[in-house]
């Protein structure tokens, strides 16, 4: 421990701490732009500034170790005025359109103009309007905002190893840049959107569909219906001020319902059947003997990812579609049929925490109804602010329950939302469908947690299944290198395209950090041991469908709809 | 008195710069040759004793860098030179690269040979593709000769030395930005700690020194340190290159050794202004350097005499500036330096170079007011004390130092008057808009 006094206050903090640590344990918040809590000291914003003891000049807080007796003061008038200074140098530049911007009221930068209220800026206003690129159907880049902290690029680069962003040109011209200036789409970046989580403020945000749904709703032709990712129940409370990690799935159905959605259904539904489709078609490959390993295929982000750095491991990939287009392909045939509405007269909507499903969902392939299974797909960011528009306050929402029929699920499906929920309720079902014993412990901790990438080895019937999990595209990237190197011999591997799975996804609240991940994985474990039905084979209505309407596991109609064929 | 020495520069146009036998006949590579029976620890203690100071800029003490650079215990370390010479008014290094790059190769070689290092950069600024050539000639001569390369005068030792090309912004000879462009990066200074002498070029130890401070190394081990340290005042030891330029009848690069006044700098070695023309400051250190008065003409060359003053001596450019010349104006184009070469990555120099630029040019047209006056020393200080690294702290030097000596003509400037009769208030002379 080191012994320090922030502003007089004496404070023992951990060796290796920062100023900036040391001086939130006494209640300090210096302020900071760059500095983000998982990622590494960039110091280039230069707003934390404060006084040292004996130091030359001002030290930034975020890159300056305690050392012990140190003597920091945060608020004398020199660092006061140094940091309004860096405050008024950066607002000179930046728009400065609060009134019409996506980050209105969830922004650093914003935050800190109102704590330091600058009433009149001394200087000469220098911002210049860049146009917005919107060519990415996920997500739009509105440089003019931008403020070149470079969390984006850290994230984008460091933690995804997609490197689409990265810093170009000096001085004035100083920006965070797409190789050769190329839009978005037209590089590699596979909108997984973790850089709009990243940025402090509104220069790389998801693309906004609201009015497109408000539209549907609105239309009294549409039949209009929704489906809820796993990840969302967890999360959507922040947004409304509830603690990281309350489970507001009652409230949130609710909501749906006063916001006029015709049906409210659960993707914990289509994640139930995926793990029926994939757990057979696991079984299948065991049987002919590969190939392996089988990677799971429900993030679309990490689908990108192999098809742009990897092509050579398609084939590895699970032909079946992810949770959320099964839903769609059977909401406008299935369903369609059942409840006798044209599907061109259905709008399927889904709410995801996740910006990669915006691509997907418009991808060509995703028609196997005959038009577009998912018409529109909105982030939880998104539907909270349409919440917030009709003026509901989710916090104090009586709760509801899904519709029916894809309104019943397990928790095996719910678990899909955090890293390693996949392989879980895999193993869950297909343990029991080979053995045809039950399980003992429905639980397989080893799987679970942040940890980029975790193994196991499961015993099933003599035969050792060798599984791997992985979130994160630099621990993906990693994981394959080892494959191709031939130093891993797994028989199937979860990637998650996000840290921590879809509760950490793009398109999840602001201020989704790790910490926050924890929280919201332990919500969807406690969701999960709180069902009364833990395994998506024991899902009385997955077999309805199947008898009805697919017929068995890998049929013909379930290839048609549930799986892509060609593609990958 | 003698004004002028030549204790690194000695012989400089007298032989051929790259051949290796002429080199010799001037006792070139006696040095290495003794460094090599030496442990490095007592060639260091040499080092340390001739006060050797860093020439490029920041005047680190040479002897300590070595010693702190000895002691790293992680391999393989790297030796870079700076040869980036990018400092406006610079052109010492150029001398030693054209004249005498065997003498910076010694050097070098015997900073690899304390430290076993097996391969080393020279970093030539772009603009100086004859001198890359020279150098690299010079290298491959060194080479064939023993003197460098595979098994070094036959110790078994080996030193290879690279000359890479400048990627031709001025922040590249900021040590990081060095390195990351030495790792073909773009050049932008790196975050620090980890600091270079841990984690520099690939993550490896690296050493970093200025063609100078190299060229003095095999004089300080032949010679000795205190025979150096003797050239010198009590706290600067040795010689200094020096590059006077400006107003000034002879202008160049002379080494003079510490202790020489400014005074006799430019009136006994540069022969004064032109006739009938009045100094009226001279900058130091090139264009991040402080701009000074002709009353404080009598200080010394010496690092600890300019300290004590606030001011720096930087690369040793010594720019002298008559009367003929507009302060607004003369700021101006200092500011465009700054405001272009500004690599972009942090607040106070971005957007800082932005708004002096911005407020230098309202002197210019007439349009600023006792409050642009205040900004520019508000931002110049937000810069000097908040900068990432060396360019955004010295880019307002200038600025801060001429309002400091001349805030006269700020305001004059403000009343829209010039002096010089240069800035023209947008073509409306007497003020009247
Ligand atoms: C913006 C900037 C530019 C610099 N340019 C040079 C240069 O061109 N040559 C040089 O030797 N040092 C330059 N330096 C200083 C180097 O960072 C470093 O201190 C020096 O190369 C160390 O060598 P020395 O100890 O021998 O002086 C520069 C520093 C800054 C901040
Ligand atoms: S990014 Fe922040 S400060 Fe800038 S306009 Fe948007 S809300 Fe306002
Ligand atoms: S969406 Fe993902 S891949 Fe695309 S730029 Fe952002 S972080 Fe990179
Ligand atoms: S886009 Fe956002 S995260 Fe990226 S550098 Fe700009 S402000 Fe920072
Ligand atoms: S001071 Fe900042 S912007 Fe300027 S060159 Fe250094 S790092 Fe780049
Ligand atoms: S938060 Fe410390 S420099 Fe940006």
């Amino acid at each position: 421990m080191v012994n320090v006094k922030i502003n007089n206050i004496p404070v023992s903090v951990e060796e290796g701490s920062t100023i900036l640590e040391a001086a939130k344990k006494v209640g300090v918040e210096i302020p900071t732009l760059c500095y983000h809590e998982d990622q590494s000291v960039k110091a280039n914003c230069r707003i934390c500034l404060v006084e040292v003891k004996g130091a030359k000049g001002l030290v930034t807080a975020c890159s300056t170790k305690v050392t012990e007796g140190m003597e920091i003061y945060t608020n004398t008038k020199k660092a006061r005025d140094a940091r309004k200074t860096v405050l008024e140098l950066i607002l000179a530049s930046h728009p400065m359109d609060c009134l019409k911007c996506i980050r209105n009221q969830k922004c650093e930068l914003q935050k800190y103009a109102a704590e330091f209220f600058i009433e009149e800026l001394p200087f000469e206003i220098t911002y210049q309007m860049i146009e917005k690129d919107e060519s990415s159907p996920a997500i739009v880049k509105d440089l003019s905002k931008c403020i070149k902290c470079g969390r984006c690029v850290e994230v984008c680069q460091s933690i995804q190893t997609v490197g689409a962003i990265a810093y170009s040109h000096r001085s004035d011209e100083y920006r965070i840049a797409t190789l050769f200036e190329l839009p978005l789409y037209e590089t590699v970046c596979v909108h997984c959107g973790q850089c709009s989580l990243a940025c402090p403020v509104g220069a790389i945000y998801e693309k906004s569909e609201i009015e497109k749904v408000w539209r549907a709703l609105g239309d009294p032709e549409m039949h209009v219906i929704v489906q809820t990712a796993p990840a969302v129940r967890v999360s959507i409370g922040e947004e409304f001020g509830l603690e990281p990690g309350s489970i507001v799935t009652g409230k949130m159905v609710t909501a749906l319902k006063m916001l006029g959605f015709d049906k409210v259904f659960d993707t914990d539904f289509t994640a139930d059947l995926t793990i029926i489709e994939e757990g057979n078609e696991f079984l299948q490959r065991l049987e002919k003997g590969g190939p392996f390993p089988m990677f799971t295929s429900c993030s679309p982000g990490w689908i990108n990812f192999v098809e742009r750095f990897y092509p050579e491991f398609i084939h590895n990939l699970s032909t079946c579609k992810s949770p959320q287009q099964m839903f769609g392909a059977l909401a406008k045939t299935y369903y369609a049929e059942k409840i006798g509405i044209p599907k061109e007269k259905i709008f399927v909507v889904s709410i995801m925490p996740c910006t990669a499903k915006k691509y997907e969902a418009a991808r060509e392939e995703m028609k196997s109804s005959g038009v577009r299974d998912v018409d529109v797909v909105l982030t939880t960011r998104e539907l909270a602010r349409m919440i917030r528009e009709s003026g509901i306050d989710l916090k104090k929402l009586p709760e509801s329950e899904y519709d029916l029929p894809f309104g019943i699920t397990s928790g095996a499906g719910v678990i899909f939302g955090a890293s390693g929920g996949v392989m879980e309720a895999a193993i869950r079902t297909v343990y029991e469908i080979v053995t045809k014993k039950e399980l003992q412990k429905l639980d397989f901790k080893d799987v679970r947690g942040l940890e980029g990438i975790k193994e196991a080895t499961v015993n099933i019937n003599g035969l050792s299944i060798k599984v791997a999990v992985v979130n994160s595209l630099g621990k993906a990237r990693e994981l394959l290198e080892k494959i191709k190197k031939g130093e891993a011999d797994y028989h199937f591997v979860e990637v998650m395209c996000c840290p921590g799975g879809c509760i950490g996804g793009g398109g999840q609240p602001i201020g989704t950090v790790n910490r926050v991940r924890q929280e919201r994985i332990e919500a969807i474990y406690e969701v999960d041991r709180n069902m009364p039905i833990r395994q998506s084979h024991k899902n009385p209505v997955i077999w309805t469908l199947y008898e009805e309407f697919l017929g068995e596991p890998l049929s013909e109609k379930s290839h048609n709809l549930l799986h892509i064929g060609t593609v990958h | 008195m003698q004004k002028t020495l030549n204790i690194i520069t000695e012989n400089v146009g007298q032989i051929r710069p790259d051949s290796v036998d002429e080199y010799i006949k001037i006792g070139g590579f006696e040095a290495l040759k003794k460094a090599i029976t030496m442990h490095p620890l007592e060639v260091i203690e040499e080092i340390k004793k001739s006060k050797l100071q860093g020439r490029g800029g920041a005047a680190y003490p040479t002897g300590i860098k070595w010693e702190q650079a000895y002691y790293v215990d992680k391999n393989p370390k790297y030796i870079i030179c700076n040869a980036d010479e990018g400092e406006p008014g610079t052109f010492k290094d150029k001398v030693i690269l054209d004249y005498l790059p065997l003498r910076l190769i010694e050097g070098m070689t015997i900073a690899a040979y304390i430290l076993k290092s097996p391969k080393g950069f020279i970093y030539i600024r772009g603009e100086y593709p004859e001198s890359q050539r020279i150098v690299s000639s010079a290298i491959k001569e060194a080479e064939k000769m023993g003197y460098l390369g595979d098994d070094i005068l036959g110790t078994g030792f080996s030193f290879h030395i690279e000359v890479l090309s400048g990627a031709g912004a001025y922040v590249c000879g900021e040590n990081s930005a060095l390195v990351e462009s030495s790792e073909g990066k773009s050049g932008r200074p790196r975050i620090k700690p980890p600091f270079i002498k841990n984690s520099g070029y690939l993550g490896m130890p690296t050493l970093v020194n200025n063609v100078e401070t190299f060229a003095c190394v095999p004089y300080i081990v032949k010679e000795g340190g205190e025979k150096f340290a003797g050239y010198g005042t009590e706290f600067s030891g040795g010689t200094k290159l020096v590059c006077l330029s400006g107003n000034v009848k002879n202008r160049g690069v002379y080494e003079v050794p510490f202790g020489t006044t400014l005074r006799e700098l430019i009136y006994d070695i540069g022969g004064g202004l032109p006739e009938g023309r009045k100094l009226k400051f001279v900058q130091l250190g090139g264009s991040s350097g402080p701009c000074i008065p002709e009353s404080m003409l009598d200080i010394k060359i010496c690092y600890k005499d300019l300290k004590v003053k606030g001011l720096t001596l930087g690369s040793g450019a010594i720019l002298v500036v008559d009367d003929s010349n507009c302060i607004i104006d003369f700021l101006k184009c200092i500011t465009e330096f700054f405001y272009h070469e500004s690599c972009g990555k942090c607040t106070p120099c971005r957007e800082g170079n932005k708004q002096l630029l911005a407020l230098v040019n309202k002197f210019i047209n007439g349009s600023a007011t006792y409050n642009d006056l205040e900004t520019i020393k508000k931002v110049g200080q937000i810069m000097k004390e908040a900068a990432f690294c060396g360019l955004g702290e010295t880019a307002a030097t200038a600025h801060l130092s001429l309002i400091k000596y001349f805030e006269e003509e700020f305001v004059e400037h403000i009343n829209k008057k010039c002096r010089a009769n240069i800035c023209n208030f947008g073509g409306d002379k007497d003020g009247k808009r």
